[in-house]
């Protein structure tokens, strides 16, 4: 017997998400996107329209280029080293499955991953540590001058992609270690009775198979790369407070412009623009592996 | 079992040459991903001369216990470790039942709109959080909520991927005529829905929960803002303002860093199978 009508359960269930999705993501970022064209310094009343006026000042924002930059070479760095050395790794363990130590590996690899941001950023600041560091007595060891890893305007960006990698890489053997276990048996099994030996059964089956997997890898690690702060807030704030070097990555900068300079307009640009290059990365790699894939 | 009966046809050279060489690879990367955290812990038991030696010592050999009793002295660690756990707790909780309703009613209910209102829900999963948190950030200060609790979980209540999984989970497998069979014998969508529903759903639940805790454990930005206060910090927060202010000490730096790492690494490694669980289940079939 039903008395209530059959909408109702679905759209009582659903209401009180969707108001909460509503509030807390679909309005703040249509709010973002408006902001972006005004200009605002959170305190005055005023709130003039301006335009694409902040996203102009931005184009020519030393700054803000700065912070670009750093956070293009960082994030796409990180990729570069992160997905192969990712598949190298995956493609070992994979070999070692069944036994008790792969288990081992596999954590081994991946706790670097799970493990909180800011105490992790804390123990590679002491290996990179100009005086007390290890890094530097290593270097040492075959005659290498000690550098200043985290001053120098190049090392301390190499710095943070060690570090972000380091971090990324457990992630990606994990994922990749189940797309290879998907790669059905009978398929090695047919490349052997051919002659393929094991690198060539991977490189030719398993390799191929695993695109689309490489292609959310590469998509989840580039944009979270593009979103990095805690990594270089903690690998930049300096011995007591003393400004030193800066790796000024693009949240950074909007936060600072937000917080500290009190320009909301200024910040939400750039938002939009973190927005613009997270949805073209996205879309170009979607299209690069599915043009691959149909070929 | 011998290992030898569990071979794959993909595994090679698990004995001889190749597998000795595979096996010390693996070896001495595992040791390098791990040797920055084992420092790490290592550090927070070493006296400062130790500190300074090199090459740098594994096990310490006076252990001193000196750092951390002056952390503990010196912070409110155990405050910012329970603000953590329940700010966590709290997240994971409102994730795993906004997902659980909104995923089976959007993968088992034809109602006009609901293509739409999924798509809305994917197209901001891709929106990093980062993009809108300026303006989250000026509606929790207007409505008076910095430094609480409330304005610090607004950023974390749902996820869109978490709605995404349970989603997918629902329409493979769970079959329509199970539901319709509860129908006939007169049960309540509700009734349906919490005990026939949400005990199938425990699965993908479960790896939802441990990525949601993950999450808002490791969340950094957002609590920096929101929370200002040194008794109101999360663990993150805590530690990161904590070390610009000691840079100089590594052996007390070590010591929170230690305290604040451990309990999340062992909990995490152990529940690493959640992880996968949760994006192989889903994300991969795109």
């Amino acid at each position: 017997m039903r008395t209530t009508p059959k909408w109702l359960f679905p759209v009582l269930a659903l209401l009180p998400v969707l108001g909460l999705y509503g509030c807390i993501r679909v309005y703040p970022i249509i709010e973002t996107l408006r902001l972006s064209l005004f200009q605002w310094n959170i305190i005055s009343r005023r709130k003039p329209f301006v335009g694409f006026a902040n996203f102009v000042e931005l184009a020519s924002d030393p700054l803000f280029l700065e912070a670009i930059f750093n956070t293009t070479i960082i994030a796409f760095s990180v990729v570069a080293i992160t997905i192969p050395v990712a598949l190298a790794l995956a493609a070992l363990i994979n070999t070692r499955q069944g036994l008790r130590r792969s288990g081992v590996y596999e954590a081994s690899v991946f706790l670097p991953h799970v493990v909180s941001l800011v105490p992790a950023a804390m123990a590679w600041k002491w290996i990179f540590d100009a005086r007390l560091g290890p890094l530097n007595a290593l270097i040492g060891l075959v005659g290498i001058p000690a550098q200043s890893w985290l001053f120098d305007p190049v090392l301390s960006l190499v710095c943070l992609i060690v570090l972000c990698s380091w971090q990324a890489i457990g992630y990606a053997v994990l994922i990749f270690l189940v797309g290879l276990k998907n790669v059905p048996e009978a398929l090695y099994e047919a490349a052997r009775l051919d002659g393929a030996s094991s690198f060539q059964a991977f490189r030719h089956i398993a390799v191929p198979l695993l695109k689309p997997v490489m292609l959310y890898v590469s998509v989840i690690t580039l944009i979270s790369s593009y979103n990095i702060y805690a990594q270089a807030f903690v690998l930049a704030s300096d011995v007591q407070g003393a400004p030193g070097r800066l790796v000024r990555v693009l949240v950074l900068d909007m936060l600072e412009n937000s917080f500290r300079n009190y320009r909301v307009g200024y910040a939400a640009a750039e938002a939009v623009v973190l927005l613009v290059i997270v949805l073209i990365l996205t879309s170009a790699q979607f299209r690069l592996f599915r043009d691959r894939s149909r070929a | 079992m011998s290992e030898h009966e569990r071979e794959h046809p993909s595994v090679v050279g698990q004995n001889g040459a190749v597998g000795l060489v595979i096996d010390a690879v693996l070896g001495v990367v595992s040791l390098m991903m791990l040797l920055p955290l084992v420092f790490l812990i290592s550090n927070a038991f070493k006296t400062p001369p130790e500190l300074l030696a090199w090459p740098p010592t594994v096990i310490p050999h006076q252990p001193t216990l000196e750092n951390i009793v002056s952390v503990l002295r010196e912070t409110p660690l155990f405050r910012w470790i329970g603000n953590s756990l329940i700010f966590a707790t709290l997240s994971t909780a409102s994730i795993v039942s906004t997902s659980a309703i909104a995923g089976y009613v959007l993968g088992k209910f034809d109602l006009p709109g609901i293509p739409v209102i999924f798509g809305v829900i994917i197209a901001t999963a891709v929106v990093p959080f980062e993009v809108y948190m300026i303006p989250l950030y000026l509606n929790v200060q207007s409505a008076g909520l910095l430094n609480t609790w409330p304005g610090l979980l607004v950023g974390y209540l749902i996820m869109s991927f978490g709605i995404f999984l349970v989603r997918q989970y629902v329409m493979t497998s769970i079959p329509d005529e199970l539901l319709e069979a509860a129908r006939v014998d007169g049960a309540g969508e509700l009734w349906i829905f919490l005990r026939i529903v949400l005990p199938l759903m425990r699965g993908p639940l479960g790896a939802l929960a441990v990525l949601a805790f993950f999450q808002a454990w490791t969340a950094f930005a957002w609590p920096l803002v929101v929370m200002t206060n040194k008794e109101t910090y999360t663990l993150e927060v805590g530690l990161a303002l904590f070390q610009t202010g000691f840079t100089v000490d590594i052996g007390r730096l070590s010591a929170a860093a230690a305290l604040a790492l451990v309990p999340s690494a062992l909990f995490f490694s152990l529940m690493r199978r959640n992880f996968v669980r949760g994006v192989a289940s889903s994300g991969l079939k795109e």
